[in-house]
Parts: structure tokens; sequence; C-alpha cells
């Protein structure tokens, strides 16, 4: 497998972010009730993780090691307050929806972490593929999470009925923990096992 | 050179000159459409309240510039109801009843609120000849999470509420957050906001409430929702009532459902 390829793929399943590294997790609760808001949320994942990864890359030779972590979070930094203008000016309704968390992108580890194991280490290309798969990776288990919650809590994906509510009409009764957090812990649980069993390399040793 | 603090320092300023750099151009860039957008949200709000929109109506924005075209925008002064000559263009509520010199400590209330802004922006819709048609009072108070931001819109006989809607909370989504329910927001419609002795007699009941016609002061509970339903019947008591919009719906009544004249 190429470089490319692997910094690509790796994230996806084999070295997910969220289940394998178990980073990114609150705001996986917080956005995950319905599948708009946590494709946005991805989006802006994707968007900060790549250019981060490129930016923390290409200076990666001139950044002092003794206040690396700070120049990189003020790159980050940077790049989420722009993330979150842009959807303020032309995505309001979800920008509204998704409020404090697109700020708080700026904590989210999965970055950070990339930024210092992968983008200090190698080339600007390599890192800006690497930043894409973390973020694909952050995405499917988000995208995952928000379709059962959505499914199952209000009975509708990206905001499509299907599965008719009682109280409108229908035969649904939606599962009200569904839209508390505790269900995305459960569901990310139960992702992180399937995975395990279907991986059985990521499974600690004893 | 590498590792020196000059250098260090150096660095430090320049990536910190670059951030702010692009920071504030995107900033100063966007601004614009952040603020119409802003704006344009709070017309939609308007609309939907006064039943000029339906809540889950996808609309251009020149289709809500046209519809909320004839709209009036009114700052009144709360506590006499009289209207003042305030830009609504440029008059914030939450900064106004942030602000001690522009706002005062609110009275005893059930509604969660500690201040109230003395100003507050209304809107008046009339017809051609410029007689009152509805009215859209914005009203917020406690509900389980935070305070809930709406509107509520009022009939020309300024007894029969027309639409309630909120724009803003924090309730639990699927629980208090069936606020946005459109299909609980459509009950609303045809309600009578006061009682025959004249105070605010609407309320959010538990269970179950008839049609309007049968049923004119009550409005079904949102289902494992207390405190939510409980907070939206607390708001409208308080804002609808003589610490609130009184004044204001006293004066229409007497002499505000023609336009004053000169203006008509």
């Amino acid at each position: 497998m190429s470089k490319q390829r692997e910094a690509l793929i790796d994230p996806l399943f084999n070295n997910n972010p969220i289940t394998l590294q178990v980073l990114g997790i609150c705001s996986a609760l917080a956005v995950t009730t319905r599948m708009d808001t946590a494709l946005v949320m991805s989006a802006a994942v994707v968007a900060v993780m790549m250019s981060s990864n490129f930016f923390v890359s290409a200076l990666r030779n001139q950044i002092p090691t003794s206040i690396r972590i700070i120049v990189q979070l003020t790159i980050i930094a940077s790049l989420v307050i722009m993330v979150d203008q842009v959807l303020k000016a032309y995505l309001f309704e979800l920008s509204k929806q998704l409020t404090v968390f697109v700020g708080l992108i700026i904590t989210n580890c999965i970055i950070m972490g990339r930024a210092e194991a992968y983008a200090m280490q190698n080339p600007p290309g390599l890192s800006l593929i690497d930043g894409l798969g973390n973020g694909l990776g952050y995405g499917v288990i988000l995208m995952l999470t928000a379709f059962v919650r959505e499914l199952f809590g209000s009975g509708s994906v990206f905001g499509a009925t299907v599965l008719p509510l009682a109280s409108e009409g229908g035969w649904y009764t939606p599962n009200g923990l569904m839209v508390l957090s505790p269900a995305a812990f459960f569901i990310i649980g139960f992702l992180i096992w399937a995975l395990r069993s279907w991986k059985r390399d990521q499974v600690e040793a004893e | 050179m590498q590792g020196s603090v000059l250098y260090n320092l150096g660095f430090a300023t320049a990536i910190c000159v670059a951030c702010a750099i692009v920071v504030s151009s995107s900033a100063v860039s966007l601004r614009e459409r952040q603020l119409v957008n802003q704006a344009l949200d709070m017309q939609r709000n308007v609309l939907v309240a006064a039943g000029l929109a339906a809540p889950d109506e996808a609309l251009e924005q020149d289709e809500i510039e046209a519809r909320f075209a004839p709209i009036r925008q009114v700052v009144i002064d709360v506590a006499t109801g009289a209207a003042t000559d305030a830009d609504p263009g440029t008059f914030d509520p939450r900064a106004a009843a942030a602000d001690p010199a522009t706002s005062r400590t609110a009275p005893p209330n059930n509604a969660g609120l500690s201040r109230v802004a003395d100003q507050a922006l209304v809107y008046e819709l009339r017809t051609a000849d410029g007689a009152l048609d509805l009215v859209v009072l914005p009203v917020h108070g406690l509900g389980l999470w935070g305070l809930l931001y709406g509107f509520v819109a009022l009939d020309a006989d300024l007894e029969t509420i027309r639409g309630l809607t909120y724009y803003e909370h924090k309730e639990t989504p699927g629980l208090g957050g069936e606020v946005d329910n459109p299909r609980w927001k459509r009950l609303w419609d045809g309600r009578r906001a006061f009682g025959p002795d004249g105070a605010p007699a609407i309320e959010v009941v538990r269970g179950l409430a008839g049609p309007p016609a049968d049923d004119p002061f009550r409005v079904d509970g949102l289902a494992g929702a207390t405190m939510t339903s409980r907070g939206v019947t607390n708001m409208l008591r308080f804002w609808l009532d003589d610490q609130g919009f009184g004044p204001y719906l006293d004066t229409l009544r007497a002499h505000g459902r023609r336009m004053a004249g000169g203006t008509g």
C-alpha cells in the first residue's frame, strides 16, 4: 500500500480516531441527534484538520520545539474561527443548531493529536491526506451514530420521515433515550465492539 | 539560530500576526452577510408567528423581505405603551435588557426573569386603510434548561392568539424541544389570551385541551416536558399582563387600531 493510500484509508477503520484512539468523543455526543448537523460538523472538522495538518507540516522545520504546541493551537484556533464565520454567513440555520460546538473544534483532541503526531514529522502533501483520512474517520462514526439516533429518536433520516411518528398520526413511538446524550455513548460503545470483533488486532492485550 | 529565545519570540510574533490578519479579515469580510442572515432569521420568525409563513417553509431572502415589507416595526416604551422614536433597525432587545441604563429589575414573576428592558421592539401589521390586522410581541422566559425566546401574535381584536413560535431555546430535543413542532404550534391559532376579567388566562395544560372554540384558554401540554410547558404559560402570562405589554395593548385598544392621523 502506498503511503498516501495508507494515510487516507487507515484512519477510517484500522486506526479510527474515535473508536480506536477514543478521541473527540464530546462533540460526537453533542451533535449527533440529527444527521444534517452531524454532516456539517464532520465537514467542518475535515476542513480544519486538512488545513491545520497542511500548515503545521509546512512550518514543521521552522516551528521551535519548545513552543510547538501553542503554535499548533494558534493555527488550529484561527482555522476554526474562520470555519465558524463561514458557517454563520452561508449556513446560518445549521450554525444556529451547532451553536458552540463548532468553536469547540479547537479543543478537539483529534486535530491537535494529528498535528503533533503526524504533521510535525511528514511533508505537507501527505499530512493533508492524513487530515482528510482522519476527518473522514471521525465523520463516518459521527454519521453512523447520527443515523441511529435520528432514525429511532425522531423517526427520520436527514429530516425526511421514515418511521411516521405516533404523535403525528403514524405508528412509531420514538425512543426518548436516543435524543439524549447517553445514547451516543451506547452507540459508540456498540460500534467499538463491532469493529473490534471484526478487526481482532484492535483489542488491547490483557 | 533555531532554539534561541530571540528566534522563538520572533516566530511566535510572526505566527500571531499572520493568524490575526487571517481571522480579522474573514470576520470583517463576512460580517455583512452574517448580519443579513440574523435580520432575515428574525423576520422569518415574526412571519411564522403571524401566520404569514409556515414553520417548515423554505423561503428565499427576497420572499421573506417581500412578506415582511408591510409589517411596521415600532420600538415602544414598555411601562407606558407609547411608541418611541428609537430606530427599530438598530434596537437590540438583548443588549437593552443587559444594560442597567436601559433596563429595570424585573417585577416579581414566575417567568424566571431578573431584568427586563425598558423598551421593546414590536411588529404591527396593518391593512391598506391603516386598521390594525395583527400585532407580534416578543416574549422570553425560563423553561427547563434556559431562556426561550419567541414571538406571540395577537389578532386585531387583541384577544385572539394567531400564533406562537420560538426561535431560540435550550430545551431537551424530543421533549421540551417540541415547542418547535409545527403541529403543536398550530394548536395556538384561535385561542383566547385573556379571560373575562381581562387578565391573561392562556395556559398550557397537562394532557390534551379541546379545540379553540370549546376550550379557548388552554393548549395541549408537551408530553414529558412539564417544566417547559409551565415556562411557556408563565412567560405568556407575564408578557401579556400589566408589567409586560399590558399598557401597549391598552394603547392599541384605545386608539391605536387606527393609524394616528397624518401617517395613516
